[in-house]
């Protein structure tokens, strides 16, 4: 599957703007995707492992929150994933507040 | 669709155009999906932009332009000249203007008959729903995530559609929130992130032409809203990366468990600093450095003694030499930089073999206004070193105070 990621991720997936995982799920996509670039972890999973809730996973069109099988929906090869982030202007939830 | 009756009873209390404004709208009045009632509806809309920044910048100008009746501005700011790289309703000769008088000239200067409504204020739990109740449709273009959700709660309290931008980077998104039937912000995003999650300012910045693309999507989306025409973004959001210029638009759900517009559990408005859980602003402490141009000096913050600009320079001066090291991006230190070594406060804790070998040796970190270098600070404080110091106000004090040559971004 493909992940897009947004640009404050991208200082950790060397500036790539997709990234092409291995995965039968969203989960293990994702998992994939944190193997491969370590600093993403503390990004996307809280210190206990859960997803940020303030990080929106999609699968293609929707929230992965709102699938039947959440984070453990099936995904295929051609899916896309698209990881969003809330961005407020200035500030960014993913890249601290400090620089305004 | 409008019942025939109503369409007429409507049509009948809108505002007449006169010859002039007929002229001036030839271009709509063709278009038969505006043509006289659709302008005549534009002429009597209430649109509030709060924030006339980057975003509410372009779409002030283009509803002006498009025949809005009434434009309300919401902003507390004065025109600072690096606003001018995206703000274009501002100009060269309004710097130093508070906002609302500076973009109330060029609206007036683009077309005589809008009427421009400003409130010169900070957008608060206070003013909010008394502001908002005058208007039809709401335009959030701010910069932080507390007003994004005021703004939010608000137009769910007062049933008012949010015409939603925000942009970050190279990147935007855009929306339309808290109408009827469609989600609302806090369904896409029902918790704020905590402040300061992931320490790196290396993100900063915004593309100057983004606000401006995305400022005209949400123009466009609330004159489609006043007009009753096309599909607005009710239940999508979209993206805009401005770098693959890709646009692509996801699905958003209506959360029943929404606490704003699902349980309706949120029957006023909060604290939304608390609920973001920013401390309300105080006279002291690194973090205001940037907003409190005259901060009192303080000898500690938790548990990190400050140096001001002033003593580094008298150590300087007497042949001292401190270990100093800046701790901003190589981008920042390509702008101005005090002459000492740098390690950016990303990659600090991985690279500690640069620093003196001695643990307890004299430290002292410098960033741009003074909170990175205090995180910097924290964590080597939390590595083991005990002798270190954060330089109160970074390198914009150095520059303020000490070599008034220097550049300040």
């Amino acid at each position: 599957m493909k992940i897009h990621i947004p640009t404050p991720l991208r200082a950790f997936t060397d500036k790539q703007e997709t990234v092409s995982v291995e995965g039968a799920t969203v989960n293990e996509g994702l998992a994939a995707l944190v193997a491969t670039y370590p600093a993403m972890q503390a990004n996307l999973y809280t210190p206990e492992g859960k997803l940020r809730s303030f990080v929106n996973v999609y699968l293609n069109e929707d929230d992965v929150r709102y699938l039947p099988g959440k984070e453990d929906s099936p995904v295929k090869a051609d899916d896309e994933l698209t990881i969003i982030p809330s961005i407020a202007g200035g500030a960014c939830c993913l890249a601290g507040c400090c620089c305004r | 669709m409008i019942a025939t009756e109503d369409f007429i009873e409507t049509a009948a209390e809108l505002p007449k155009l006169t010859n002039e404004e007929i002229a001036r709208y030839s271009r709509h009045l063709i278009l038969p999906e505006v043509g006289m009632e659709g302008q005549q509806k534009l002429k009597a809309a209430k649109v509030l932009c709060v924030g006339t920044g980057g975003l509410g910048a372009p779409l002030a100008l283009y509803l002006t332009a498009a025949g809005v009746g009434t434009i309300g501005l919401v902003d507390f700011d004065v025109v600072d000249e690096s606003n001018l790289q995206r703000q274009i309703i501002h100009s060269q000769a309004t710097v130093g203007k508070l906002k609302v008088d500076s973009a109330e000239i060029m609206l007036k200067g683009l077309n005589k008959n809008v009427n421009v409504v400003k409130h010169n204020t900070m957008l608060t739990s206070a003013n909010a729903l008394e502001i908002f109740k005058e208007y039809d449709v709401i335009a959030d273009g701010t910069d932080n995530f507390q007003t994004r959700y005021l703004v939010n709660d608000a137009c769910v309290l007062t049933g008012k559609p949010n015409a939603y931008g925000s942009i970050f980077r190279f990147e935007g998104q855009a929306s339309v929130f808290a109408t009827e039937e469609g989600p609302c912000y806090r369904c896409l995003y029902p918790e704020p992130p905590p402040p300061g999650l992931v320490p790196s300012c290396a993100e900063g910045g915004v593309l100057g032409i983004l606000p401006g693309l995305v400022g005209v999507i949400q123009a466009t989306e609330v004159i489609k809203l006043i007009l009753g025409i096309g599909e607005p973004l009710i239940g999508r959001l979209l993206l805009v990366d401005a770098l693959s210029m890709g646009f692509r638009t996801l699905k958003l759900r209506k959360n029943p468990e929404c606490p704003a517009c699902g349980t309706h559990e949120i029957k006023e408005l909060i604290d939304y600093d608390q609920f973001c859980g920013i401390a309300p602003p105080t006279e002291t402490g690194p973090l205001e450095v940037s907003s409190f141009a005259n901060v009192a000096a303080v000898a500690e913050v938790d548990g990190i003694p400050q140096m001001s600009v002033e003593e580094l320079k008298a150590r300087w001066d007497k042949g001292d030499k401190p270990f100093v090291l800046d701790v901003r991006e190589p981008h920042e230190y390509a702008i101005v930089n005090i002459g000492v070594p740098q390690i950016p406060l990303g990659t600090l804790t991985g690279r500690l073999s640069e620093l003196p070998a001695d643990k307890n040796a004299e430290i002292i970190l410098q960033c741009k206004s003074g909170a990175r270098s205090q995180k910097a600070s924290l964590a080597l404080k939390e590595a083991g070193y005990t002798n270190v110091h954060n330089l109160a106000g970074g390198i914009l004090a150095w520059a303020d105070r000490i070599d008034t040559s220097l550049p300040k971004y």
